[in-house]
């Protein structure tokens, strides 16, 4: 696989190697610099949300302050929010728009990337430079007649014209797929025709097993952008408060339901978790996906 | 590239052939119909709106060139094009020399990869929201953590999102510390380039820093091309970082109904998408915003044609394989 363009981002199974014996003096400075800098590094990234942890445990009065410390640990203010905001709710329309999504992209994006990857047709090349193409895409370049077409179909206002989409065509979800399955060595795609398997038995019972770890790492990268996503809630629920997501309804938190610092990142904190759990699975469906396929190409 | 070899049926076979055509098509069908509904559609659209005054409720009206005119009188779209041209500059230089520093410090670690490469990682992974109202808590001049820190020292803190003249810098800090994605493609590139290069060097009595600079940067400059290209289209479509970014500042904080915060302050985080959007969907100008699209169409067209062609160029060095 040479293409660097948007490879999984998860695609380095760093070995950490074996720790060298230093040769000399300068040597161990050397070392001891350079892990003192990937310590700092490391802290650099991770500070932002101690901080904000930190805060959301706070009293109220304490989060005004310029304290760093909480003096009490209010763990209460985790539950609290769900008070403050109808929380439950957004959270049910968070997933039901990843949920979906992804269900809708899998259903889609699955055969499309094995006919860009595996099948021999005219046009094949062309097909692929348009998904490079929808990819790159900036969503606002769209938005306008899209807009106007949900809304004369009388559908803003609801989640449907954010998952529709992803039942016939995510750009991405193809492009990501198409090159996990290129990594799956075309023996396999050929035995299975001999034995005379149709080209969909072939996907259904060859292909989709076999590109599992990368299906696997496709939907939760869909189920994340969905997730985080801002700017396709905004444009057709922003009127509907009912119809909020997480993301869309946190962007409001800090001047509307909630004035105190603390409530603010107690709710940030609760809409990163997903992605934390979500990460650790992700990491392992792809150090497997690399052993399973076990070809770089 | 491997493996694109496909199967093709036997030739003279009509009915294979044609089975084979069937199943093309009917995987392809889903994807065909959504490219047409959801980008070939809406972008002829797009340009057709561009030509008319749409406000939604009353029929388009042919306007002409009017639109693409008011753009040379509208003070707010030079406003928005400035900033978003500051973006692709200052963003995509500063997070792609980031990006490269990071991963080449995680590189040179001997212990503790792991989790140095996760913690630098994870934060890309945040909604982008979120981790807008993080850098707003942490950075807020009156008893933020940064401001409190800096105050051990005897500094004054900027005000961040308050100062046209510092909003811009604390979004692209924003978008530095999200840049784990960018960082883990270039770590993957320096941790490819083949060992003999770096010893081959070291016999040449090369340092570690002559080293990077010799064998690390070269080889893996295609990857550096695909962070720029990337950044250059990051920066295109900032858009909710620089809304949560003014909504937050501007303390109103409020999705619906007000516009007064969009480009707080000062119009200083007014990208060309948040003005679009604003035209478009608050004041319901479509035929403006549509031309607006237009334009940025047109941009991030000729951006994808310079990452496409690179990746034809890439792929073609990869088969000749120059020793790798």
């Amino acid at each position: 696989m040479t293409a660097t363009l948007a490879k999984p981002p998860l695609d380095v199974p760093a070995e950490p190697e074996l720790p060298k014996k230093p040769r000399d003096v300068r040597g161990i400075l050397n070392w001891v610099a350079t892990h003192a800098i990937g310590l700092a590094l490391g802290l650099m990234f991770a500070t932002p949300v101690l901080f904000v942890f930190l805060t959301a445990v706070m009293s109220d009065d304490q989060a005004f302050t310029s304290n760093l410390w909480p003096t009490e640990w209010h763990w209460e203010n985790f539950v609290e929010v769900f008070d403050k905001a109808p929380l439950f709710q957004y959270l049910f329309n968070s997933l039901t728009y990843s949920l979906l999504a992804t269900a809708g992209m899998l259903l889609s994006s699955i055969p499309a990337a094995y006919a860009l990857a595996k099948l021999r047709w005219r046009g094949r090349n062309v097909a692929f430079l348009l998904v490079i193409g929808a990819m790159m895409l900036p969503p606002q370049v769209v938005a306008v007649p899209l807009y106007d077409t949900w809304s004369s179909l009388g559908l803003t206002g609801t989640l449907l014209p954010l998952i529709a989409p992803y039942f016939l065509f995510d750009a991405f979800s193809i492009f990501l797929l198409r090159q996990f399955m290129l990594t799956i060595p075309q023996s396999y795609v050929d035995a299975a025709r001999v034995d005379g398997c149709s080209e969909f038995q072939t996907l259904v019972r060859i292909i989709v097993p076999m590109a599992k770890p990368g299906i696997a790492a496709t939907a939760l990268f869909c189920f994340l952008f969905t997730w985080n996503d801002y700017f396709g809630p905004l444009l057709y629920t922003g009127e509907v408060k009912e119809q909020w997501t997480l993301s869309l309804a946190l962007a409001t938190f800090k001047g509307m339901h909630i004035v105190q610092w603390n409530s603010a990142m107690a709710v940030t904190f609760l809409t990163m978790i997903p992605a934390i759990i979500l990460f650790i699975f992700a990491q392992k469906s792809f150090v497997k996906g690399i052993t399973f396929t076990g070809v770089k190409g | 590239m491997t493996a694109t070899l496909g199967a093709r049926p036997a030739p003279g076979r009509g009915r294979a052939r044609a089975r084979h055509r069937l199943a093309v098509l009917g995987f392809m069908a889903p994807a065909i119909i959504g490219f047409v509904l959801f980008f070939g559609y809406p972008l002829v659209a797009t340009v057709i709106f561009s030509f008319t005054k749409y406000d939604l409720i009353n029929a388009p009206e042919f306007t002409g060139l009017d639109n693409y005119l008011f753009m040379f009188k509208d003070p707010l779209f030079t406003k928005a094009i400035q900033n978003t041209l500051w973006f692709v500059a200052v963003l995509t230089i500063a997070r792609t020399v980031f990006a490269l520093g990071v991963a080449s410090v995680i590189a040179r670690l001997k212990s503790g990869v792991g989790l140095i490469r996760t913690l630098c990682y994870l934060p890309s992974l945040a909604p982008p929201v979120a981790a807008t109202l993080v850098f707003f808590m942490v950075l807020r001049p009156n008893g933020g953590p940064f401001a409190t820190v800096l105050g051990w020292f005897g500094l004054d803190s900027p005000l961040w999102f308050s100062d046209p003249m510092w909003a811009k810098p604390g979004i692209t800090a924003i978008m530095l510390w999200i840049s784990g994605d960018l960082m883990i493609i270039i770590l993957a590139a320096i941790l490819d380039v083949p060992q003999e290069q770096y010893e081959a060097a070291e016999l040449d009595g090369a340092g570690p820093i002559r080293r990077w600079w010799h064998v690390t940067l070269p080889t893996i400059s295609p990857v550096l091309l695909f962070g720029i290209v990337n950044s250059v289209i990051l920066a295109l479509q900032l858009f909710t970082q620089a809304v949560v970014a003014g909504s937050a500042g501007s303390g109103s904080a409020d999705s619906t109904g007000s516009t007064k915060y969009l480009g707080f302050p000062d119009n200083s985080t007014l990208t060309f998408p948040v003005y679009l959007y604003t035209q478009g969907f608050r004041y319901f100008d479509m035929g403006y915003a549509a031309a607006m699209a237009t334009v940025l169409f047109i941009i991030s067209f000729g951006v994808t044609i310079v990452l496409v062609q690179r990746m034809r160029k890439g792929s073609a060095a990869e088969e000749g394989g120059p020793g790798a």
